[in-house]
């Protein structure tokens, strides 16, 4: 079992080099910057994959967590603290070297926050945010669970539209690039492409190998057993109000590191990162790649997002989610990885039931 | 001055009150007969309205009303016949994602039929600035005609519901399924009636509030939220509260402006949505003993 995942893990590895090698072959090397965003969002279809799948709640506002990781990590760099310089928490923030300085677009000096910082700050916020909302919200069961998620991502796409502190439908632009480690940045910047693809990748590869062991783990199982019968599972002693919430609050972590991440990589972020549509289509994704399989609904987000954003899809792409998540829970609600034709026909063209 | 402002806040709450109202009826028929919450509700007023100004360019306003009504009926009970008719007992979370999906579908259909742009039917009786007083309160007579149309479709379920063989039939449907079947009622037939009469009931309302709110092809998302928020308030299942409901919730959002800036309107029902949710799940007029009892 151990090896198997390894293994996994390693043929991820490999399919991700052997695509980079083959954007180079084909000269085709402007595919990776679509590529780095499929990855990351990725990583928060996949965090709703563990939630969804494996804990069995649905969540309609996981653009919500995206969008608040997103937005603080934008917020917060891109706020000029040069005019604070005399106030004690700006001097104390500089003395923990926390601050940056650097010129903005007309060339004047601005003083921020160091995107690291502001990064713990972005995921510190919506781990939060997802325990003040998970504890009651996880209490409630179907229609009531999705549309209290859906409410939530609601609120939260209305607030970001409707405060100019945000940017209301422009958003927020010219955030700087994030500087992880001495030699690696992420950034949209044309010669630091391969560099974030594989940052990109990397982080994808991370936390396919943290949600893997967790759920071969004593956690899994747990997860597992209140997707069957919640209440047989609270029976055996198994905490089920607790591993749901942390669950929750794990995914909406994954939503908020992708977020800052992408942000950072895109230098921007605007209020449809938000929207219910996202939502929708990561559920519609996770649905797709089979609700309890990481790895199908990884191969799933990683073909879907890119011909999504390769714009395949053309002004359609709502429409093809919305007929995709229709089709896909109709025909085969298993996955289409498990989709079984034989079986459907028979049952479609029985004469008596 | 001020009492007039405050009446004229009071009658616009109450205009969006209807529509909220009809909206979270038309949840409440389809969760009686099926246990489905429709997350497509909002989209039959949507097409409702759309199809009335459509129609419209080529025939009178009561003939395009009744024809959009109908469209949107067939609309209706086709969903249900194509999606929802042959699932064999399919889980809450299979049907909240299929029901999404086929908004998603609608919306997408209505922007690519009708475009981006907003549309409204003509006031049916004089125009945007006739009006009626009351005392100073000046009044739309479009708000009186939703008003009536809201009550007259409320008399009418109500109706329908208690004294027609139909009504009666949905409605053993509604207590117990099985025990319908065994009985003889036709329970699949039913499920599709319910559709058809929910979409129905959507599409009259969204043409008689078009003149005032208008019309556009993604209207429905936000009004499938709100008439759920008033399904709730006023306790899944039951009509009648829904109605009590959606005249709070749009007095509330009406008088919000008051105090918070336009663009937060829609997080107060939000807001009030999960309150209720998490308080008191059973609604403000429901009973929680029957509540615990029933299957979400």
């Amino acid at each position: 079992m151990r090896t198997g995942r390894h293994l996994h893990i390693l043929i991820l590895f490999s399919a991700v080099v052997a695509v980079q090698l083959l954007t180079l072959a084909t000269s085709r090397s402007f595919y990776l910057t679509q590529l780095t965003m499929t990855a990351y969002y990725s990583l928060i279809i996949i965090g709703l994959c563990l939630l969804m799948g494996y804990a069995g709640q649905i969540s309609l506002g996981h653009a919500g967590f995206f969008a608040i990781g997103g937005y603080t990590s934008a917020v917060l760099t891109t706020m000029d603290l040069s005019a604070y310089k005399g106030s004690a928490l700006v001097g104390a923030l500089m003395k923990l070297s926390l601050l940056t300085s650097r010129q903005d677009l007309y060339g004047v000096q601005m003083l921020s926050l160091h995107p690291w910082a502001a990064c713990v700050v972005a995921v510190l916020l919506t781990v939060i945010i997802a325990y003040a909302i998970g504890v009651p919200v996880l209490k409630l069961k179907g229609h009531y669970l999705a549309m209290a998620t859906l409410g939530f991502g609601t609120i939260i796409y209305s607030v970001v539209l409707g405060t100019q502190k945000f940017g209301a439908a422009d958003g927020i632009s010219s955030v700087p690039a994030f500087p992880l480690l001495p030699g690696l940045t992420v950034s949209g910047a044309p010669g630091l492409r391969v560099q974030n693809y594989y940052i990109a990748w990397g982080l994808v590869a991370g936390g396919m190998l943290l949600l893997l062991n967790l759920i071969d783990s004593r956690v899994g199982r747990a997860l597992r057993s209140i997707h069957g019968a919640e209440d047989a599972a609270n029976a055996m002693g198994v905490d089920t109000a607790q591993y749901k919430l942390n669950t929750f609050v794990l995914s909406a972590a994954f939503a908020a590191v992708a977020g800052v991440f992408l942000t950072h990589f895109n230098g921007g972020i605007g209020p449809s990162e938000a929207s219910i549509m996202k939502s929708v289509r990561y559920v519609a994704i996770v649905a797709v790649g089979g609700m309890a399989s990481l790895w199908g609904t990884l191969i799933m987000s990683a073909v879907l997002n890119f011909l999504s954003l390769r714009g395949y899809f053309g002004s359609f792409y709502d429409a093809v989610f919305g007929g995709v998540l229709v089709l896909i829970m109709l025909f085969s609600p298993e996955g289409i990885l498990q989709f079984d034709g034989k079986a459907m026909m028979k049952k479609f063209f029985r004469k008596t039931e | 001055m001020f009492l007039e402002l405050f009446f004229q806040y009071l009658v616009a709450g109450l205009t969006y009150g209807t529509i909220y109202a009809i909206v979270g009826i038309g949840f409440n028929i389809i969760y009686n007969t099926t246990g489905i919450i429709n997350f497509a509700q909002g989209e039959f007023v949507m097409l409702g309205g759309m199809t009335a100004v459509t129609l419209h360019a080529f025939l009178p306003l009561p003939l395009a009303i009744l024809g959009a009504v109908i469209i949107t009926m067939a609309i209706g009970g086709l969903i249900e016949i194509a999606f929802i008719r042959w699932l064999v007992k399919p889980s809450v979370l299979r049907m909240i994602i299929i029901t999404i999906g086929i908004s998603i579908l609608v919306r997408e259909a209505a922007l690519v039929l009708w475009g981006e742009g907003v549309r409204s039917l003509p006031y049916f009786t004089g125009n945007e600035i006739s009006a009626l007083s009351f005392g100073g309160v000046r009044v739309s007579p479009q708000v009186l005609w939703s008003l009536g149309v809201c009550a007259v479709v409320v008399v009418c379920l109500n109706l329908f519901f208690k004294f027609t063989m139909l009504g009666r039939e949905m409605r053993a449907c509604a207590a117990n399924r099985d025990a319908a079947t065994l009985c003889g009622i036709p329970t699949r037939n039913m499920i599709t009636l319910s559709f058809v009469l929910s979409a129905g009931i959507g599409a009259l309302a969204g043409c008689v509030v078009s003149p005032i709110t208008q019309t556009q092809y993604a209207i429905g998302g936000g009004l499938a939220i709100k008439g759920f928020t008033v399904a709730i308030l006023g306790g899944l299942g039951n009509s009648m509260a829904a109605v009590a409901a959606g005249f709070i919730l749009g007095i509330l959002e009406s008088f919000s402006i008051w105090v918070m800036p336009t663009a937060y309107k829609d997080a107060i029902a939000i807001s009030l949505l999960l309150a209720m949710l998490f308080l008191r799940p059973s609604g403000l007029f429901g009973n929680r003993e029957a509540f615990k009892l029933k299957d979400f």
